[in-house]
């Protein structure tokens, strides 16, 4: 059962990819959903016994790289975090599944992408119920190349080509540093198993090791280099850009992408390490910092763009920034639980902007919707709910981790958790203004669109309406039924899987923060809502004439070019490598050094070898005659002559000659 | 008395003279034959010179047996000379180069 639970998406992967033209689009979504569904139902069922019944499962399948002291196994270690995780994950995905035989029914290529959906699941699951590091990888890896394939979907669209190598581009520059960080662990713990590197973590507390020339204390240095990893995947402040661009890809996608499965990885993957980020006070400040930086500045960005789901994408950059921040202020748990309960109202959002665009004829750009609160209803609805859980609105999912993870930065009482404190709070207001700009704009405001679009929209139909309903019930309830379960003060749910040394621990100080604090977040998301519906419904020529000023304009072109971060990174960093690449390692050594001592050198070598050779035949016969009175005159030399001239010279030397006279057939011929 | 040095240096001599009119002609095929034959004649003589010398008659046997093969080898040479030149049209030696590599 435990494992069937990872197979099964592979095996749905498997059957509606390599056969999905036998099957037909529907027999295709037919076994991917039955593989994920079934995946799914024992999920939950692992969820209670792993989760509520605690009793950890630990399975070793078989070995795998096994060399003198590296091995590693096929294992699986399915304990409370890896169940929630679990449970999280196939729940998105199932409904993705189901929302996607709807929206996806008019392509083509269905089966291709249940299959690709699938295997996305499989490679996601392979890197949640990993025993160590390396199968991790290979899941971090997988979940990477399926990003990039359902990024690429519509293949034909240059901008997709584009999104989706730029994904994988940036994504590899996190990897780089989670493979560092891997290595790293295998030198100081000599093994890559979780279980025994996070035991012996205490061990090599102030142990140290040669990192590129540079001696670092080992903890910090592994902290930060899986860090850079979740960066990448997570989408953190400098990696971010790939995020908002992975929107090219079909919405289900940007759906699973961002709710379930893999931006959350890189946040996974610092819960997971939690024994060894919490003996490093370097790494957490710095994850603090990236992640309350992150919340802001996306959320920032947020604020002005015009593409649908390009605002959400932005959201849920900013959400993950909360995430990390709170893994940062060593409350993995909470992170943990904000992780889920951004999944369901991230993925509600995210499949009801694709119910907008699928019914608006894939329109995407805000600006020309407006007005479809008479003819989508259902979906407004659904958006709403998911916006007022993202924007913490009491007593939904939101409100219930959102709040706690202010209220511990508060309560951290250090620099960078004061820090995180009030950028978190800005962005906490940040995410109500601008998503109800985006209600605001899409729904309420002035019909915009086209005609012929609005006259044809219709509401989500039935398969595309149940994921929606489902989440939406996650959305409003998941966060009241689970909160004591999951960040209730000592709640014995989360068992050994994470730990939190007692220093760091400050769940109790939040408790005791000023009752004005507590109260901050929700009158800034309030106010932030009202704002917004405010100035966009009455203040329409105010905030015209405040984009149009110099300085606002400076402002305005400053976030909706993202910060310019795009920019830097090109010009910066990209087309400096690029024109290394190009001149040096391509030009000189590629297509030059190598290419000539190689296989063109050693070719054009053997041309002219064969030509000097075959000169050397001339047809001629008193040339031939020549040769062979000169051999028998040489062999002569050799049989009567040798003891004298092997006295006077070396005895390699005549062969150097002979072989002289041999090749240069200009020598041989001039002499003739 | 003339002694057995002399009488082979006129073999050599004639021997290289035959040789080198197999390197330095240029011209015309039948001297390349004629070179031959001077060499096979060299070869004779010495083999004559030796059986004297050594009072043995099997050196003068031979030396008669490599006068047929000399006589048989230059008809045979003669014979393919005459088509050669039927063919060609020409048996000069330069020209002679079918078998360039």
């Amino acid at each position: 059962m435990y494992l069937s639970i990872i197979f099964l998406p592979l095996i749905g992967s498997i059957f509606s990819g390599l056969f999905g033209r036998l099957l037909t689009p529907k027999g295709a979504a037919f076994f991917s959903i039955l593989g994920i569904s079934s995946a799914c139902i024992i999920s939950m069922v692992l969820f209670f016994e792993v989760g509520f019944s605690g009793s950890p499962c630990y399975i070793k399948l078989s070995p795998w790289l096994d060399c003198e002291m590296f091995d590693a196994c096929w294992g699986f270690y399915f304990d409370s975090l890896t169940v929630s995780m679990c449970f999280t994950v196939t729940l998105i995905s199932t409904l993705v599944h189901l929302y996607s035989t709807s929206y996806m029914s008019h392509d083509p290529h269905q089966p291709r992408f249940m299959a690709y959906l699938s295997l996305f699941t499989f490679f996601m699951l392979m890197l949640i119920t990993a025993d160590n590091f390396i199968q991790l990888f290979l899941g971090w890896e997988g979940v990477g190349l399926c990003s990039y394939l359902l990024i690429n979907f519509w293949f034909t669209r240059l901008q997709a080509n584009k999104s989706a190598i730029k994904a994988m581009v940036i994504n590899r520059i996190g990897d780089v540093g989670l493979a560092l960080g891997v290595f790293s662990v295998f030198i100081i713990f000599k093994t890559c198993d979780y279980s025994v590197v996070f035991s012996l973590v205490p061990y090599t507390l102030c142990s140290r090791y040669n990192l590129l020339g540079f001696e670092v204390d080992s903890l910090t240095a592994i902290g930060l280099l899986l860090f850079v990893g979740a960066i990448g995947k997570s989408a953190q402040i400098g990696l971010h850009t790939w995020l908002p661009d992975a929107m090219e890809g079909p919405t289900p996608v940007s759906a699973l992408i961002h709710a379930a499965t893999m931006v959350t990885a890189g946040v996974y993957l610092i819960i997971r390490c939690s024994p060894l980020y919490e003996y490093s006070a370097a790494a957490l400040i710095v994850i603090t910092t990236f992640g309350a930086l992150t919340a802001f500045i996306a959320g920032t960005i947020g604020l002005v763009q015009n593409d649908l789901k390009k605002v959400i994408a932005y959201s849920t950059c900013s959400q993950l920034g909360y995430m990390i921040f709170a893994c940062g202020l060593s409350n993995y748990s909470l992170s943990m639980f904000h992780l889920i309960n951004h999944a369901y109202f991230k993925a509600l959002l995210f499949l009801s902007a694709g119910s907008v665009i699928h019914a608006l004829n894939d329109e995407q750009d805000m600006r020309r919707m407006g007005g479809l609160l008479q003819v989508l209803p259902y979906t407004y609805v659904m958006i709403l709910i998911g916006s007022l859980a993202l924007m913490g609105f009491p007593f939904l999912t939101g409100f219930y981790s959102k709040d706690v993870i202010l209220e511990i930065a508060y309560a951290k009482y250090t620099f960078q958790g004061t820090f995180a404190h009030w950028l978190g709070v800005l962005s906490a207001g940040i995410t109500a203004f601008y998503s109800f700009r985006l209600i605001y704009l899409t729904f309420i405001n002035n019909a915009n669109g086209f005609k012929n679009a609005i006259k044809v929209a219709y509401d989500a139909p039935i398969p595309m309406a149940t994921p929606l309903l489902i989440l939406c019930i996650g959305s409003i309830f998941v966060g009241y039924f689970t909160k004591d379960l999951f960040i209730g003060l000592g709640t014995p749910f989360w068992n050994n899987s994470i730990f939190i040394s007692p220093e760091n621990l400050i769940m109790i100080d939040a408790e005791f923060i000023p009752i004005y604090i507590k109260w901050l977040p929700i009158a800034v998301s309030l106010s932030g809502a009202c704002l917004s519906i405010v100035i966009l419904h009455f203040f329409r020529d105010f905030l015209f004439n405040l984009c149009t000023k110099p300085f606002g304009k400076k402002i305005y072109t400053f976030l909706s070019r993202r910060w310019l971060f795009d920019r830097l990174q090109n010009e910066l960093i990209g087309s400096v490598i690029l024109r290394l690449g190009y001149n040096t390692s391509y030009k000189v050594v590629d297509k030059g050094i190598i290419e000539l001592f190689g296989p063109k050198g050693f070719v054009f070598l053997i041309i002219i070898f064969s030509k000097q050779i075959s000169n050397l035949q001339s047809g001629l016969i008193h040339q031939y005659a020549f040769i062979m009175f000169i051999g028998i005159i040489l062999l002569m030399t050799k049989l009567l002559l040798w003891p004298m001239l092997a006295f006077s010279m070396d005895i390699n030397l005549y062969f150097i000659v002979l072989m002289t006279l041999m090749f240069n057939n200009y020598f041989v011929i001039k002499l003739l | 008395m003339i002694s057995q040095t002399q009488y082979l240096f006129v073999a050599m001599v004639l021997f290289l003279i035959g040789l080198s009119g197999i390197f330095l002609n240029r011209k015309n095929i039948i001297i390349l034959l004629m070179s031959i034959e001077l060499m096979l004649l060299s070869i004779n003589f010495n083999f004559i010179i030796f059986s004297v010398f050594l009072d043995d008659i099997l050196g003068q046997l031979f030396a008669l047996l490599i006068l047929t093969v000399a006589a048989a080898e230059s008809a045979i040479g003669l014979a393919i000379l005459v088509i050669y030149y039927r063919v060609r049209g020409t048996i000069a030696i330069e020209f002679i180069d079918l078998m360039k590599g």
